[in-house]
């Protein structure tokens, strides 16, 4: 232990009751189903991140990197002529997307790189979707001098190849992933069988709450900032609390990290949002809350999209961040025990609130955070103006661009 | 006693290991899968593994995945993998399921372990089901008469072992690297080490697995294991033919029986 002072603001990582049992249990959900190769990585890990959760040293150098390299806190800004479109609610939105790499993956990257050093590791490797991740993981990398490898649907790099040339920038090495769906799932299996062949030497620097104990637990508390600044933000600007606590949820780390800021404060709704694709009802979609069932799937009990044999049925979305089949535990529990919401956007919907938001508030979202922003118009229509809603603006748009020109016809001949 | 005890006993007996080979049920096809098991055991497969494919196969390497996708493509449903056991226990074979646990847990555990063991299957070999998760799995395997197969690693810390060896039943599975499967010319030191370590806390059989493709290194591991696992190189071979099975089968099992003295082959 150091000689350092306590951190003198709540830093996420205290113990509460929100914590896991000591299996790694949040109610019904989470646990550790893995290879036994696995096993004493994660028991190495576990004991790590108690140790440094409480360590002010580790604490406050967290704390110096979100302050003086990421950015943080990050803004909290309101958007009222955005909200005009919305049944004339307050919408508010923290503003993630303004973190150094452009979304809040950096707080769980920062946290997981330290942890990495603290272990003596050098390698890390990591799956990323939409890229954001990966790209946060290479900077975080480049930083503390760590050796990466990232793992990338090869349908992932493609639809998002900028983000591929920002990852190799930084220094890291990405594989294209040609197995399965292509897509993060496949991402994430092919990092999993990279780290039972490397283990001694990597880290696996997760990129969402999921996963197997302490996964899910160490990875929220890492984006339990955004909750805990978003809260005092609030109070501070809004002069209350929300009515509604909106979060899009692909594995769901910006939706835990901003949703424990207020879970304590029964009166907040959570309301999260998940990718529609194409509608529910075509099956091309990645509504695990809303569609799925309980299963098992990269290491841990949650619900999951799953066919009759338990095989895991592919995820589409039009946001390469989201379209993931699993979803964190803990928002399993949540969802079961009524505490949180999650209901599905659809990719139309979602390109209109992208769309609105650019042009109501000179802000480009990310594709992700936009399902977050048309369940905010949603429930902005239901509340109607006496509504306060708070938004979790998880990341930019410049990435989905490519994606946003085809769809809105923005690039050709004219 | 279960029959895989009677197994290991006979072989211990024979001063031989026993040969397990592995294949994905509805490779290339449900019935090409039970035709090539069968031909696994008419050339001396001791145990059979029939693997039941799955749609995010995290413990294997490309071979296996392949073939679990082909399977899956041709329509492989979760229950053909009972049409296969019975097949092959019917052919004389001792066939155990090896499964990721997902589709077990959504068949509902007691239900499958019921299925399994009616179309004559002795146990499940459990890679992705650690003895702390297992709870369901204990009691309905007690309940049903079957093997639980966990795995071991060389990363399993001694605690672990003997917490997975009270739980096991039948054989031990050691994983000899630490990686996914596939065939692999040189078996890493790391098995006898885990092999060692293991027989500290139990005379219970131990299978090594990953990575073997010939009678030389069958060879090898029956010199210190009592089971020596084929999974990958079967894999391959049913790819082309069976009578490259058949051949594969042979050479492997004159290898099982053909123990080098440890330390000679290093």
């Amino acid at each position: 232990m150091s000689a350092q002072q306590e951190p003198d603001q709540p830093t996420g990582h205290e113990h509460d009751s929100h914590d896991p049992d000591e299996r790694g249990y949040f109610g019904a959900f989470g646990g550790r189903f893995i290879p036994e190769a696995l096993v004493p990585a994660l028991e190495e890990l576990e004991a790590e991140y108690d140790k440094a959760r409480t360590d002010p040293e580790f604490v406050n150098e967290l704390l110096r990197l979100l302050r003086d390299y990421a950015g943080r806190p990050s803004m909290l800004t309101e958007a009222p002529r955005f909200a005009a479109h919305a049944g004339g609610a307050q919408i508010w939105l923290k503003r993630e997307d303004l973190n150094h790499t452009g979304s809040h993956k950096i707080n769980n990257v920062l946290g997981q790189a330290l942890l990495t050093k603290r272990m003596g590791k050098k390698r890390v490797i990591a799956e990323t979707g939409a890229g954001q991740h990966g790209v946060a993981t290479a900077t975080a990398c480049a930083l503390l001098d760590l050796d990466c490898v990232v793992y990338m649907g090869e349908v992932d790099t493609e639809r998002q190849a900028l983000n591929v040339a920002r990852m190799r920038l930084l220094g890291a090495e990405v594989i294209p992933v040609k197995t399965g769906s292509r897509t993060l799932k496949d991402a994430i299996n092919e990092a999993l069988r990279d780290w039972v062949t490397n283990v001694d030497s990597t880290h696996y620097l997760l990129g969402t709450a999921a996963a197997s104990h302490p996964f899910p637990l160490m990875v929220r508390n890492f984006h339990r900032i955004i909750g805990i600044e978003a809260r005092r933000q609030m109070l501070e600007k809004a002069g209350r609390l929300p009515d509604v606590v909106a979060a899009c949820v692909g594995g769901g780390s910006n939706a835990i990290g901003v949703f424990h800021g207020f879970v304590d404060d029964k009166d907040v709704r959570l309301v999260g949002l998940e990718p529609g694709g194409h509608g529910v009802d075509t099956g091309e979609h990645g509504a695990t809350l809303s569609e799925g069932s309980p299963g098992l799937l990269h290491g841990s009990r949650s619900y999951l999209l799953q066919d009759d044999d338990g095989q895991i049925i592919e995820a589409y979305s039009i946001s390469a961040g989201l379209d993931y089949p699993g979803v964190g535990p803990e928002h399993s529990y949540l969802k079961d025990s009524g505490r949180a919401e999650y209901y599905s956007v659809t990719d139309a919907e979602a390109m209109e609130a992208f769309h609105l938001l650019s042009r109501t508030e000179g802000i480009i979202p990310a594709i992700e955070s936009s399902h977050a922003l048309a369940g905010a118009i949603k429930l902005g229509k239901e509340l109607g103006e006496d509504g306060v809603i708070l938004v979790s603006l998880s990341g930019r748009g410049d990435k989905d661009m490519d994606t946003a020109a085809q769809f809105f016809g923005l690039v050709g001949e004219e | 006693m279960g029959r895989l005890d009677t197994l290991f006993e006979a072989t211990r007996a024979e001063n031989r290991a026993a040969l397990v080979g592995y294949l994905p049920a509805g490779y290339p096809t449900v019935d090409g899968s039970a035709d090539v098991l069968t031909a696994m055991v008419e050339s001396g497969c001791d145990i059979v593994e029939v693997g039941l494919p799955f749609s995010d196969p995290v413990m294997d390497g490309p071979t296996i995945q392949q073939a679990a996708e082909q399977a899956l493509r041709g329509g492989f449903r979760v229950k053909d993998v009972f049409t296969v056991v019975e097949r092959v226990a019917a052919a004389g074979g001792s066939p155990v399921v090896m499964t990721y646990w997902n589709p077990v847990y959504r068949y509902g555990v007691d239900a499958f372990a019921r299925d399994l063991a009616a179309a004559g299957g002795l146990g499940i070999i459990t890679p992705d089901l650690i003895v702390d998760e297992a709870d369901e799995w204990i009691a309905a395997s007690d309940a049903h008469g079957l093997d639980r197969i966990f795995l071991v690693a060389p990363a399993s810390t001694e605690e672990r072992i003997v917490r997975t060896v009270a739980k096991s039943s039948g054989f031990l599975y050691a994983a000899s690297v630490m990686g996914v499967t596939g065939a692999r010319d040189s078996i890493s030191s790391a098995a006898p080490d885990l092999v060692e370590r293991v027989r500290v806390h139990t005379d219970m059989p131990v299978g090594v697995g990953l990575g073997v493709r010939s009678g030389a290194q069958a060879a090898e591991i029956a010199a210190y294991a009592d089971a020596v696992i084929v999974g990958s190189a079967f894999v391959t071979k049913a790819g082309e033919s069976l009578d490259e099975v058949r051949t594969l089968a042979a050479e492997l099992a004159d290898g099982v029986r053909s123990r080098v003295a440890a330390g000679q082959t290093s």
